[in-house]
Order: C-alpha cells, then structure tokens, then sequence
C-alpha cells in the first residue's frame, strides 16, 4: 500500500513533540493546512521524559509578563483537555486542585511567602495561602514532620503528559494535519514567498513554517534570521510501582499519576547533551521524596530516566516572526505540559498572518543580544 | 480464551518438590525454579489484577521488565515473581490492584535478582 505523502502545505512545523504538535493543533483546528515533520526515536525528545505539571505558582516572578501567559494557559486547559477528549477519545487525565510547593526551613517558608507576595501585589488576582506544618498535615495525611510547610495555590494542576502527547498527535490529524515520522530537517531554504524545508528523505515547502524543534531550534534559527540560543538542562525522574492513591494533589517534587505510579523529580543539571541518570541525584530526589512523605519509605522505584529541558538562558520561552524571514517562526519553551492549552489556542491566529498576541511582545529571541548575563535559577 | 500450558520442565532430575500456597492453596512444585515459572508449572494463570483495567494478568516477559506476574509473597505485596526463586514455605497471594499504602513489611525484603 502506498500512501501519498504531501510535499507542501500551508504551514510546515519541525518539531512532534509537545511545543509543535500543540501549535500544529492549533493551526489545524482553525482549518490551516498542516505538515509537521518529526525526528527520530534518537532525538532527545524531552516531551517524553517531563513530569507533568500545569504549574503556576512561583513562576515568572522575575518576569510577570510569564506569569500571566501560565495563568492564561491553565485557564485555557479545561477546554484544550475536553476538546481533545471529544474528538481523540484520549483522557489526558487534567486535575488542576491546586499544587503545593513544600518547604523545609523556615527561612524557605519565609522566602517562598515573600515571593508570592509580591507576586499577588502586582498581578492581583493570584491567590495563595502559606501553611504551617499544622495546615499542612490537615490537607495532606502523611506529610513528614522535617517538612516545615508549604504554600498552596488552586491555580495549579497536572496531567498524564504521555497522553496529552498522544492526543495531540491525534487531534492534529482528527482535523486534517499531516504528521511525518523519521523527518530529520538538514536544512531550511528561503525562496520568494516560500520556504524549502530539506530533510535526508525529501524536501517540502510551505508559505510558513515553525521551529518547534526543541534543542534543534538553535541551530534551525539561524537559517532563518531568529536568534533561539536554548541550551539542554537535565533532569532526572523516579517512578515507582503502582500504588493506592495516597496524594490528591500535585506538588512541585512528588505526583501520583492517575494510574498510582508516583514520579519523583525536580532536578536541574547543566551537563550538557548527556541525557543519563546518576546514582547521587536519584538518591537525593527519593530522600526529598521520602522526607515530604515518609509512607513511601518502602515504595518501589521501578523506573528512572534523564530528559534535557530545552532551555533559553533566561528561562522564559522565545516566540518570535523573523524580520528577514517573513513567515519563520520559532516557537520554543521549558513547559511544553503547562503551556499546550496557550499554544494550542492563542498561536494558530498569528502564524496563519494576524497579530502578534500583544503579551508575547516580551519573548523575541533578540533579548539575548544584548549582552546582559542571564540567569534561569527560579 | 481458555489456554494450555506451554511449559514443560525440561531438567526434572536433581530438583525436589516443595510446597508452596498460592491464595490458601497448596501447590507442590520443583525446586529451583522462579515463583512465575513454579506457578505456571503448577496451573495458576491469574496472578494479579491490573490497577488501571481491573483486569486479570499473569506474567508476560519473564525476565523483569513488563510488571504483569506481580503477587504478594509472605506478605510483600507486588513482587516480581518472575525474578524470585521459589521456597518452601512461601505464601504466595495474587495481588489484587495497586499495594497498599503505608507499607508494613512483615519480613526484609530481598531486592536482589534471583539466579
């Protein structure tokens, strides 16, 4: 059986993962004819290696502008997960009750309450509560006594984010977008009105494209005029064996699944392209994990894996049309789970030719031009 | 579908039989062999039911990897029977769902792979 494999396309996204496949849903959604061509099984694929959170608190402080795009994509999630749901059949399993971020001294608790503060001071409605240890233990049994408290917000969430990917593919293709497999993108051509996306295997052209290709986007960029400098920053995850649902909520460094597997994880490793685990900081996640939860102590850890975070130096994501290139875009960001509902929603109308979203205004790669030293400690 | 069993122990000679129970009941097996491959010898097919499906399994890869011959051995719920050896004595119950939480170990559990 032969398939006909489309050469062109209104718009092409390089890129499968959970960034490109959300903006190729999007696109496709609103009736753009879509091509997405995905790389290999040897690519770093970070979509399959993340935790899973529709995070909020704490993020952007630096950055508001960040904060009130996470905000807005949590909103949004609801809709993304039951559009989804509708027309995949695939529960990507959304529960946004709130999320604690634990604390394990007082100067910690301190810090975390100053921060959301001020976050809520200039964003208004941002609501929070911190807990001491008595709160806590009263919303979560089983919370360890060296965990000092906690602060909870009800903006945050998590998903299944294997299903969310595997709804996204198929979303995408529910509403009529092509997705190649095994496409490595060699080089991107610039003709009048058109772009030549070459891969070892063929070459296709679109009016548009999208850089959605994680790590590849620094190097894709350049052929195009945008400037994307994302780095690959490691983290490492537990799993363990299923268990019977003990945690209701998500935190920022233990999650049950909706399956009873619980991920540790909340790492950050600069290592370069080395996507491997290492004995020390999988031993220093099950300690935390066991600290903020003594019960699971004698737990089972049956899996464990490295995946690179995609990077840019300040952190924040890069979205941006190139001013050379009239058409590329790049699109290129960390929280690929929290973010989908905003990719999927909020990017589709620039792309096909509208205005920038006026909150992404913030985000253009050029920021990184300027020579100021950047830090993405937060 | 109802099946027949595929394994047949192909080095009888040199092991002895012991007894085992698997949910209450005793099964006389071989020795030397993992508590799976005792178990299938001896006619169990239903081991554990999945916590996502409720459905029943038993084991598939034996070797380690697929979690589908997990059982509770002397009261350690979700062993991997496949890559335990077999030991007289053993209570052996088929593991019904996800374990339960807090865990009380009635005895220290062996991690390591068995030969």
């Amino acid at each position: 059986m032969t398939n006909t494999i489309p050469t062109s396309a209104d718009v092409i996204v390089v890129g499968g993962g959970l960034v490109g496949m959300a903006v190729a849903y999007g696109l496709a959604k609103a009736g753009t004819s879509t091509l997405v061509l995905d790389q290999g099984d040897d690519a770093f694929r970070a979509s399959r290696g993340n935790f899973g959170l529709v995070w909020v608190q704490g993020k952007g402080f630096d950055r508001l502008e960040y904060s009130r795009w996470t905000r807005l994509s949590a909103l949004a999630w609801p809709g993304l997960a039951e559009g989804l749901l509708r027309e995949t059949d695939v529960d990507v399993r959304l529960k946004q009750p709130g999320g604690f971020h634990m604390c394990f001294s007082d100067n910690e608790l301190a810090e975390r309450q100053s921060r959301l503060a001020g976050m809520q001071a200039k964003l208004g409605d941002y609501p929070f509560e911190m807990l001491d240890q008595a709160d806590l233990n009263a919303r979560l049994p089983g919370i360890g006594p060296k965990v000092v408290g906690a602060s909870y917000t009800p903006m945050d969430g998590h998903v299944n984010p294997l299903k969310l990917l595997r709804a996204l593919h198929a979303g995408s293709r529910y509403h009529g977008a092509t997705v190649l497999g095994r496409m490595s993108v060699e080089r991107i051509e610039f003709l009048p009105g058109e772009f030549a996306v070459v891969t070892s295997q063929r070459r296709f052209t679109a009016p548009r494209i999208v850089l959605a290709a994680g790590l590849g986007n620094r190097a894709l960029a350049e052929q195009v005029g945008l400037h994307a400098p994302v780095a690959p920053n490691r983290g490492q995850v537990l799993v363990s064996e299923r268990v019977q649902s003990f945690l209701d909520y998500p935190t920022i460094n233990v999650r049950q699944t909706d399956e009873g597997t619980v991920q540790l994880g909340d790492s950050m490793e600069e290592v370069g392209f080395n996507d491997l685990t290492t004995t020390d900081v999988l031993a220093k996640i099950a300690q935390r994990g066991v600290t903020t939860f003594p019960l699971l102590a004698g737990v089972r850890l049956v899996r464990a894996w490295g995946a690179l975070r995609v990077m840019s130096p300040d952190g924040y994501p890069i979205y941006q049309q190139s001013d050379s290139h009239p058409g590329a875009f790049v699109v290129t960001c960390h929280s690929g789970v929290t973010l989908a509902a905003a990719h999927a929603t909020r990017m589709a109308p620039w792309i096909r030719g509208g205005e920038r979203p006026e909150e992404l205004a913030v985000f253009a790669g050029e920021r990184f031009l300027t020579g100021e030293v950047f830090s993405h400690a937060h | 579908m109802p099946t027949d069993s595929l394994f047949r122990r192909v080095d009888v000679d040199g092991s002895r039989l012991i007894t085992v129970t698997f949910d209450d009941q005793p099964l006389q097996v071989p020795s030397g062999l993992t508590v799976a491959a005792a178990l299938l010898l001896a006619g169990v097919r239903y081991f554990r039911t999945s916590p996502v499906s409720g459905e029943a399994r038993a084991p598939y890869c034996m070797m380690g990897v697929c979690f589908e011959c997990l059982v509770e051995i002397n009261g350690v719920p979700s062993r991997q029977s496949c890559l335990i050896e077999v030991a007289d004595g053993m209570r052996i119950r088929s593991q019904q769902g996800a374990r339960d939480l807090p865990f009380t170990a009635s005895e220290p559990v062996v991690m390591e792979v068995q030969p």
